[in-house]
């Protein structure tokens, strides 16, 4: 009991505008009790975590195991526990303020621009981020935007000084965005309707033509130095993966295409809203899909109102790997959300621990970070957290501990140090008043 | 064909006649016209008069006589005419012809035009009053010759530009002739548009409701002027009262366009004649109860194609079903008895019309109302009474067509206009096609003349041997040129002659030179042959058309009826009263004519049972601050006040996110204006009656509100650096413009006040933006205000106390948290997000806390959507304050029911689950704040709008009328008919500050 003591007082220590990153986990910590969601599709009641060095060293049932003595005990008791959710293609950090223009880093000018890399402007210490930490998301892939290639991502977790030390998985891959079949006619202040593209055929042979002279010169004596075609080194073996925006079914058909001609290892589609039609090519090409925004409305009026609720079911159902991703309007803001993105699959049919895959395992299978991260499993790291209650449900989401490779970090935010200085005033009016009275 | 034309020339000339009184300088004066007489032909005099082997007697212009029993003078020239049918010639009442228009000026600036440009006239340029197309006239032959071959031979014309586009006249389409023998009428009709005029880029109105506005304050205006009000002149205001009493036409196009109209003309006792679109079928009841007089165009949509099945998806099932119902447009319109003319308007080509009218007359349009409305109609409606009949004295306006002109194999031959004969199509020639044997030069060759009449194919064979041969053929002369039997050599005969009773004969040239004649017999066929390819070529494609019939709304998930009040008895659920009875477990809640009767255990069945156990039950969920079912714009941002528009006017009850709110759980929405400017336009508060009408769907008594807007997007701070020019660019500025409006308003409820008292003796001007506002003083109207930041909701506080007003609601408010206990002070409420920020500067410290804190310090707090997607998850974003604060569930369930209900002065109806409410209930398949939970039956005043049961059914439908038609579609491409892109029209989500129907992607960034 007094080990716990100890995690609360460490816990309301700060109030510096951004929370400060924990240090490396020194104690070891033994949490007792409640329900492990392991984020493989299984759950261990009453379970036993044991925390060394940053690493799960045992989890267990606590009713047949006995485990030696730690140096921090907590108790969790009708709570439940769970990997740390994973934010992949995301642009925390990136941006701070979408209207303000300043703030704004997170797409480079340009067609083909794979040797951009986002983690450098990663801005560890974002409101945004620290935000999103007390809803469970700890990992972020973190991806520029713009361009037909806009760049290279790499992976992070969510409580460092800086950019370096976040790292999880430097260049963990190349981000491309299909050319259309169809495109919104008009312009911004005169939209017109969506009509079909008809430079598409110009614009998927515009990237054959890159993957072309990129892989011919990887292959060359590299006497005159190019940039963007060094930075396509990896594609091929599977150092690195393409992920690939698409959601029509078409383009999604092309893709595939692609990917066998330029013998492409590891491809990933974002977006995929049609991708449940040709969920089979997809299988047959292991082929993952990162799906978009399920808080979302329907592509056609003609839909089923529901559909992009059930999409990721429907995929699941087909054997395919899924994992959701959230890019869109106000898409740092609404990580927080991505819990309620899983619940809300479960909601409309899929069964709660494999929804709950969609933002863990499969999520850090897909970014190739699940040695480490995305289950709660022996030698992994010990990135989780413990909610009150179910933590893919809004009403239940109430974190109460989270561990980054062991490090119990901050909970606090901008936004709760303000709740707190706001309720504490009007509690002192009222104290005031009633002393009055 | 160059003789044809000058045939044309010739007659029109010989019979045309300038104005008796002008000098003539290039010859001798001749006045002479022969009489003309049309005998022995099949006349329409009306559409329901026909007369057979009927003469007409022309003299100048006009008909002399008409009838069967005529004595034809003996100068007259006649013209036979036996086979043949006459009509009146037809009428267009909605043209462009022959308008010179003008040009836009170029304009160097980006920054918008906020005044007008012109001196003298009204303060709006899209007001065009004083433009009358009588002053522009450039008569266009080719146009006219378009319009003539289509049967036209009268149109009113008009310049089709600015809300008030100025005055339109009638003249006839008579080649020939100077505009003085054309023109019937100069001044027939002044016309009203929904549409800026293309002159002016003045930058109000930039939306549908600025349009319906500025309509009527100038209607308001042109009254207070013609009293001698007006202390200057304003050319606009003159001209227009001049012209009030001639025809009042509004371009109104979509059918609820339609309906906007016939309100407008309501309101200030105007019988406007309006024109639509083509779509009127959709809303057939509400249209003929407007009574108007309608001009109806013909411009079915084209089939679209679909063979690429990617590509095809984009066509929504609304689209492909309106292409399969725009030909029954006309039909429905008549079965209705609905007044309407027809027009070419919106055509792209005139040549379509007939076309596309025989389509309409073949899928059960009477014929007899299609001359109507192309004759006698419009006649009677441009009160002309000399035009679209034939009788004794009328113009002799009519058109010679083959046979019945409604059917597809007939033709217009010829149409006279003011009694000049133009001719359109040459007789065709006669049939010269069959088999001949041709002797030249003492030999006898084979001769086969095939191929289409307009374009024959001639074979001429010896012996089996083939020559080259090529055909003309003018009649009566036929010329062929044979290349000759030795084909190393370019040697030719050349072969010309006419055609004669029993075949061709005449004079070759032969290779050499030789000079002889040749002649040809035909060859005598069996006709039973013939007879037979005819008969089956007829048998094909005789499937009968399918109509796919008017849903409610017309698009997917539409109801085939409307939905209608039910007797509900749900038996057993967990009750959210929303009241102070708290949740109330295995309660029976039972409703009858749309309102909450009983709750109690164990109620006796009635009505239909819904068995809810283990089902949550609960009001509907309301959301205070909504755009969704709005058509064209949501922001009327082309001044820094709109008071005086309003949603009312533009609500869209065919938005799908109707449908998609109610599969929420949503049963109410207030549909707000945007954020563009600080006083903003007024509200509309509706029922999600998915398939009813506008009106039927807005809450008539509910308290009226307006939206206000503080910060960033009154200020233009993120509209780029050409917006720099509107008052005000600072929080500064803002509280400016409230105290210039409100003292305004003061003074203006003064002026008004005085007069009404008898203390002064001119009427004021009424002035709709400051009735609005001295509406809110009157404590009439209220206002719901977007804001963000303390300081700003601080000011506004202080402004209204100073005004002796209250706000009612703080929209948004994401630092309300801050100044919670002043709100609470003041009495205003709380409509907030549960956890948005960071999309812009001023929600730098938005938290997600913000409504515990502002309902812990006792401010009515609601959680609000903005946004159409979340509006659909309203639950979870009040689940969201039970994580973020703490709340209790029944508060958190609350502020997206009960307390927008408070907020919006309409609790007494809706909010809670309380005896004598309005039956508008949700129920759930689960605790409604689990994430879990779905909106099982959604219904609003008795009516299930939404049933997850019947989910799998309308989704099939949907699949299934999608395939069947695309079989139409490709079923209409092969036929070889024209076909179009696959497109979707662009179905953007509007927020706070969409900017007028601007841009989605771009503002999509900064919303809200």
């Amino acid at each position: 009991m007094k080990k716990l003591t100890y995690i609360l007082a460490f816990t309301s220590l700060v109030s510096f505008a951004q929370q400060t990153p924990a240090s490396k986990q020194t104690k070891s910590v033994l949490i007792m009790g409640g329900t492990a969601h392991l984020g493989n599709g299984k759950i261990q009641e009453n379970c036993l975590i044991s925390i060394v060095d940053g690493k799960i060293v045992s989890i267990s049932d606590a009713t047949v195991t006995k485990i030696g003595k730690h140096d921090v005990v907590i108790q969790a008791d009708g709570k439940h526990i769970y990997p740390g959710f994973i934010a992949p293609n995301s642009t925390l950090g990136l941006v701070e303020i979408d209207a303000v223009r300043a703030s704004d880093d997170e797409s480079e000018i340009g067609e083909f621009n794979p040797h951009i890399r986002s983690v450098i402007a990663y801005n560890a210490e974002s409101k945004l981020t620290e935000a999103a930490r007390p809803n469970g998301v700890l990992l972020a892939q973190i991806t520029p935007r713009g361009g037909r290639i806009s760049g290279t991502s790499s992976v992070v977790q969510l409580d460092a000084w800086n950019w370096e030390d976040a790292i999880v998985r430097e260049n963990d891959g190349i981000h491309m965005r299909w050319p259309n079949s169809y495109a919104r006619s008009g312009w911004w202040a005169e939209p017109g309707g969506i009509e079909p593209n008809k430079r598409y055929d110009e614009q998927v042979k515009a990237v054959q033509l890159f993957f072309d002279n990129a892989f011919g010169y990887l292959k060359s004596d590299k006497k005159e130095k190019d940039i963007p075609y060094d930075a396509m080194n990896g594609i091929q073996n599977g150092q690195k993966t393409v992920y690939v925006n698409a959601n029509g079914e078409k383009e999604i058909n092309d893709i595939i295409i692609f990917k066998k001609k330029n013998n492409i290892k590891n491809l990933v589609i974002i977006g995929g809203y049609n991708a449940h039609k040709v969920a089979d090519l997809l299988k047959e090409n292991n082929v993952s899909v990162l799906l978009r925004r399920i808080h979302d409305v329907p592509n056609s009026e003609d839909e089923d109102v529901n559909l992009p609720y059930k999409i990721a079911k429907i995929l699941t159902d087909k054997g395919i790997v899924v994992g959701l991703e959230n890019s869109g309007d106000m898409e740092r803001m609404q990580t927080r959300n991505i819990p309620f993105y899983a619940g809300t699959c479960a909601a409309w049919g899929m069964n709660k621990e494999d929804a709950l895959k969609l933002i863990t395992s499969n999520t850090a299978k897909i970014l190739g970070i699940d040695a480490m991260y995305g289950t709660l499993e022996n030698g992994k790291s010990a990135t989780l957290f413990i909610s009150e209650g179910d933590a893919l449900n809004m009403k239940t989401n109430k974190l109460v501990y989270a561990f980054i490779d062991g490090r119990q970090i901050s909970l606090e935010s901008h936004q709760t140090e303000l709740y707190e200085r706001y309720k504490e005033k009007f509690e002192e009016q009222n104290t005031k008043s009633e002393v009055k009275q | 064909m160059r003789i044809f034309k000058l045939l044309i020339v010739l007659l029109t000339i010989n019979l045309s006649f300038s104005q008796d009184y002008f000098p003539k300088n290039d010859g001798v004066k001749q006045t002479f016209k022969n009489i003309v007489a049309v005998t022995n032909a099949t006349v329409y005099t009306s559409s329901n008069v026909k007369i057979e082997k009927a003469t007409i007697l022309i003299k100048d212009d006009k008909i002399l006589e008409i009838g069967t029993q005529i004595s034809i003078p003996k100068e007259a020239t006649i013209i036979d005419a036996t086979g043949k049918t006459i009509y009146p010639s037809f009428i267009d009442l909605y043209t462009e012809f022959g308008i010179q228009k003008q040009q836009a000026k170029p304009r160097n600036s980006r920054s918008p035009q906020y005044d007008s440009e012109r001196n003298g006239y009204y303060w709006n340029d899209h007001i065009r009053a004083d433009f009358n197309a009588s002053e522009n006239l450039n008569y266009d032959e080719k146009a006219a010759k378009d319009l003539r071959d289509t049967g036209f031979g009268t149109v009113l014309s008009f310049n089709n530009d600015g809300i008030v586009a100025g005055t339109g006249l009638l003249w006839t389409l008579n080649d020939g002739e100077s505009n003085g023998n054309r023109i019937l009428n100069k001044k027939i009709s002044q016309h009203i548009t929904f549409k800026r005029s293309s002159l002016s880029n003045q930058s109000y109105p930039s939306s549908l409701m600025g349009s319906m506005a500025l309509i009527r304050q100038f209607y308001h205006d042109a009254k207070w002027y013609a009293a001698g009000n007006s202390k200057t002149k304003d050319v606009s205001l003159e001209v227009f009262n001049q012209n009030k009493n001639l025809l009042q036409f509004f371009n109104a196009g979509d059918k609820l366009n339609i309906l906007r109209a016939d309100k407008i003309g309501d309101e200030f006792g105007i019988n406007y004649i309006i024109k639509g679109s083509g779509n009127e079928l959709e809303k057939i009841d509400e249209i003929k109860k407007t009574n108007a007089t309608l001009l109806i165009p013909v411009n079915f949509p084209d089939a679209y194609d679909v063979s690429d099945a990617f590509l095809a998806e984009q066509v929504v099932l609304a689209d492909m079903k309106f292409w399969n119902q725009a030909p029954y447009n006309l039909k429905i319109l008549a079965e209705n008895n609905i007044n309407f003319a027809l027009t070419t308007a919106d055509l792209k080509n005139p040549k379509d019309f007939l076309t596309n009218l025989r389509k309409a007359v073949e899928l059960g349009f009477p014929k007899e109302k299609a001359l109507a409305a192309l004759t006698e109609i419009p006649a009677k409606i441009a009160n002309q009474t000399n035009i679209g009949s034939l009788k004794k004295g009328n113009l002799a306006n009519f058109i010679i067509a083959s046979g019945d002109i409604f059917e597809t194999k007939n033709t217009i031959q010829e149409n006279w206009v003011q009694g000049n004969r133009f001719v359109i199509e040459k007789i065709q020639p006669s049939d010269i096609r069959g088999k001949y044997e041709l002797s030249l030069d003492n030999k006898k060759y084979d001769l086969n003349i095939e191929g289409e009449i307009s374009k024959l194919d001639a074979k001429l064979t010896q012996d089996k041997l083939e020559y080259g041969t090529k055909l003309t053929y003018n009649e009566p002369w036929i010329t062929m040129v044979v290349k000759s039997k030795d084909s190393l050599a370019s040697k030719f005969i050349r072969i010309s002659g006419l055609k004669s009773e029993t075949g061709l004969s005449g004079k070759a040239v032969l290779e050499n030179g030789k000079e002889v004649s040749w002649m040809a017999t035909k060859k005598i066929e069996t006709t039973e042959a013939k007879k037979e390819t005819v008969a089956t070529d007829k048998k094909e494609d005789k499937k009968a058309p399918v109509y796919y019939p008017v849903t409610f709304p017309n698009m997917a998930f539409g109801n085939a009826t409307k939905p209608k009040q039910e007797t509900i008895l749900f038996k057993n659920a967990t009750v959210w009263t929303g009241e102070k009875e708290g949740i109330l477990k295995e309660t029976d809640v039972l409703i009858e004519n749309g309102k909450i009767i009983k709750i109690g255990k164990n109620l006796p069945q009635k009505g239909k049972v819904i068995d809810a156990t283990g089902k949550h039950l609960t009001a509907g969920i309301i959301d205070e601050h909504s755009h969704i079912a709005i058509s064209n714009g949501v922001n009327e941002g082309g001044q820094n006040s709109s008071a005086e528009v309003t949603i009312e006017d533009v609500v869209n009850s065919d938005d799908i996110n109707i449908y998609r709110n109610l599969a929420g759980g949503v049963t109410a929405a207030n549909l707000l204006h945007g954020s563009a400017n600080p006083i903003g336009g007024r509200a509309a508060f509706i029922k999600l009656k998915w398939g009813y009408n506008p009106d039927e769907m807005l809450v008539k008594d509910a308290p009226k509100y307006i939206k206000f807007a503080l910060g960033e997007n009154v200020k233009q701070s993120n509209w780029g650096d050409t917006e720099r020019l509107r008052f005000p660019q600072s929080r500064m500025g803002v509280e400016q413009v409230y105290e210039d409006y409100f003292s305004r308003a003061i003074a203006y409820k003064n002026e008004w006040d005085a007069f009404k008292a008898g203390k002064t003796k001119n009427a004021p001007r009424f002035d709709i933006e400051l009735e609005t506002l001295s509406e809110i003083l009157n404590k009439k109207r209220f206002i719901t205000c977007h804001s963000y930041v303390q300081s700003e909701i601080n000011m506004l506080l202080k402004v209204a106390e100073k005004y002796n007003f209250k706000i009612q609601t703080f929209t948004h408010i994401l630092e309300g948290y801050k100044v919670a206990d002043k709100m609470a002070k003041h009495g205003v409420g709380g409509s907030t997000f549960a956890d948005w920020w960071g999309y812009k500067y001023e929600v730098n410290d938005a938290i997600p806390y913000n409504a515990a804190l502002m309902n812990n310090v006792g401010v009515t707090v609601s959680i609000n959507s903005d946004d159409a997607e979340m509006s659909r998850r309203l639950n979870h974003e009040a689940a969201k304050t039970l994580k973020y604060g703490g709340v209790t569930e029944e508060q958190a369930w609350n502020f997206v029911t009960l307390n927008p209900a408070k907020l919006l002065q309409v609790d007494d109806k809706v909010g809670s689950i309380k005896v004598g409410k309005d039956a508008d209930v949700v129920l759930w398949s689960d605790n409604p704040l689990s994430i879990y939970a779905r909106a099982e039956k959604t219904v609003v005043e008795g009516i299930i709008f939404f049933d997850i049961d019947q989910e799998n059914a309308k989704n099939e439908l949907v699949q299934k009328e999608r395939n069947e038609l695309i079989n139409l579609l490709l079923d209409a491409k092969n036929k070889g008919l024209k076909t179009q892109e696959p497109k979707k029209k662009s179905t953007g989500h509007y927020h706070c500050d969409t900017l007028g129907e601007k841009c989605r992607e771009f503002h999509a960034k900064y919303s809200n």
